[in-house]
């Protein structure tokens, strides 16, 4: 692996807020779609399952960061936080969605769906699950809660495989490109469990860490 | 076990009949100057009407364009967009097995001989969504009767046409279902009135997305019982397979009665969402009927059995 001797290339043009911008318009345009008809036969089921596969995007995003930098050297450290929070807002609209459009708001059966099928709980699972991160995505908590901060966003491969699972039980049959999803989530998960030769690099990686994380930890291959 | 009743069906769901009948005058006229308003579709000479519900017809265009149908791709929009190479006709229909006078029958000859019905049957989709489908068609017993069911006959065998290059989703490397698709009923089921071989909707032949030319329609049970483009339907002694048992027993079963208390493993059954309905803000969930709301005609095929077994 020529990881060690690639040039690490930071991308720093692009402003942090322009990702959030990017990163809501598809729920903005789909949400358009829905309001005025254009969603077909059953679009309350459509919108529900775009802002899903959404939150699995930028959460399959947000996991490949790191391996991003270590193995091509490609530096997307300072939008993390941003494609983080991404996911767990697309998360949020999904529950949202579920709650509101799809249940209508009848409580006794989303707390019997919760309780009895496995499919939801795991949905349920990631999204609470998502909240302390979440919570906790700003430079205050990371300086506040030190080596901890890195402990709990650990609860990141957790999530992934809660939400993996429920994605693949939320159709009949695995399609092709859920196949792809669930494939790459694997391969994010894989590389963290294998993730050859990374002890020597860690003072140099450090380095290249952004400023938040500088003060007192060096967090950068731990996620 | 306890008594089925049968739900009563308010009258605000009935839709005026003057409302309902300019439809057909519109297609009428189109018929009269030769024409089809769909491109796809043929106009069918309908005989009679009979309507066992009251609740208003799914528009066409959602009955069209929101389909299963794996042989043309798993997404419900992939049906309509991707059946546009298939050719529905000429058509046969081989019946063969346990008969004592087994065939081959031409689709338009069988269209020609048997009055074609139109019948407004609920559909109710193991996915938990539904939709209302004024079907043309005639009943399936009318078939069997031809073909003389032999006594040893308890079965009714289905299979669906197996085409690569006019079925994209029979074709490459990401098959979800086994081909053939098939399907079966009980003997008794099959020649249930209620049972029906839809060769069109609407007035018009049925569009390739919905099974064309020929589908096998049982109201009281969930859609996936529906065998569309049926090449072969063979009268057995023992239960035959049917796809979607194969694949995931546990979850779908040989009976596939519609029932509210059998949940699926990973969803309610209890509710179902009106496809059509509602639209993006008012959509709501109507609470699913027993048998899907024919248990009047159909419970008794089933007395004495456990539905949460036979499910």
């Amino acid at each position: 692996m020529a990881a060690g001797k690639t040039k690490t290339v930071n991308w720093k043009t692009v402003p942090v807020w322009l990702v959030y911008v990017v990163g809501l318009m598809p729920a903005v345009w789909q949400f358009c779609r829905g309001a005025t008809g254009n969603l077909g036969a059953d679009p309350v089921k459509a919108f529900e399952l775009f802002l899903g596969l959404w939150a699995v995007r930028f959460l399959i995003l947000t996991l490949a960061v790191s391996p991003a930098r270590q193995l091509f050297g490609l530096n997307f450290m300072r939008y993390r936080r941003a494609l983080g929070l991404l996911c767990f807002y697309y998360a949020s609209m999904h529950l949202a969605a579920y709650l509101v459009l799809d249940q209508a708001l009848m409580l006794s059966t989303v707390v019997e769906d919760v309780l009895k099928r496995p499919f939801i709980m795991l949905g349920m699972a990631a999204f609470v699950l998502l909240l302390p991160l979440a919570l906790t995505s700003n430079s205050f908590s990371i300086r506040r809660l030190g080596r901890n901060w890195v402990r709990l966003h650990r609860l990141v491969y957790a999530i992934a495989i809660c939400a993996g699972v429920h994605f693949a039980l939320a159709t009949k049959v695995l399609s092709a490109d859920q196949f792809v999803y669930l494939g790459l989530i694997a391969l994010l998960l894989g590389y963290r469990l294998f993730r050859p030769g990374l002890k020597p690099r860690r003072k140099r990686a450090s380095n290249a860490a952004p400023q938040a994380f500088r003060p007192r930890v060096s967090p950068s291959n731990m996620q | 076990m306890p008594i089925y009743r049968p739900p009563r069906i308010p009258a605000s769901e009935i839709t005026p009949r003057g409302i309902y009948l300019k439809r057909r005058d519109l297609l009428a006229a189109a018929a009269l100057f030769g024409l089809s308003v769909h491109a796809d579709a043929a106009p069918l000479s309908v005989k009679s009407r009979k309507s066992t519900v009251s609740d208003e017809p799914t528009p066409r265009e959602d009955v069209t364009s929101y389909n299963n149908f794996y042989e043309f791709g798993t997404n419900k929009s992939d049906p309509a967009e991707h059946s546009g190479k298939f050719q529905p006709s000429p058509w046969t229909i081989a019946v063969d097995g346990l008969v004592a006078r087994p065939g081959t029958f031409d689709l338009q000859q069988i269209i020609k001989d048997f009055p074609i019905e139109e019948r407004i049957y609920r559909m109710r989709c193991v996915e938990a969504w539904s939709m209302v489908i004024p079907w043309n068609g005639f009943s399936l017993s009318m078939l069997l009767d031809k073909v003389e069911p032999l006594g040893s006959a308890k079965y009714v065998a289905f299979e669906t046409i197996v085409r690569p290059e006019e079925m994209p989703g029979q074709n490459g490397l990401f098959q979800p279902l086994g081909w053939p698709y098939i399907e079966g009923l009980r003997l008794d089921e099959a020649r249930h009135p209620l049972t029906m071989l839809a060769v069109g909707l609407y007035g018009e032949t049925l569009p390739n997305q919905n099974g064309a030319p020929v589908r096998l329609v049982v109201p009281w049970k969930y859609g996936f019982k529906g065998i569309k483009s049926i090449v072969r339907m063979t009268l057995t002694e023992t239960q035959p397979g049917n796809t979607w048992n194969l694949l995931a027993p546990s979850e779908y079963g040989f009976y596939a009665n519609v029932n509210p208390e059998v949940d699926h493993p990973r969803w309610s059954q209890a509710t179902e969402r009106r496809i059509g309905t509602g639209g993006f803000f008012g959509s709501e969930r109507r609470p699913t009927l027993m048998f899907n709301g024919y248990g009047e005609e159909v419970a008794g095929l089933y007395s004495g059995m456990d539905l949460r077994k036979s499910f």
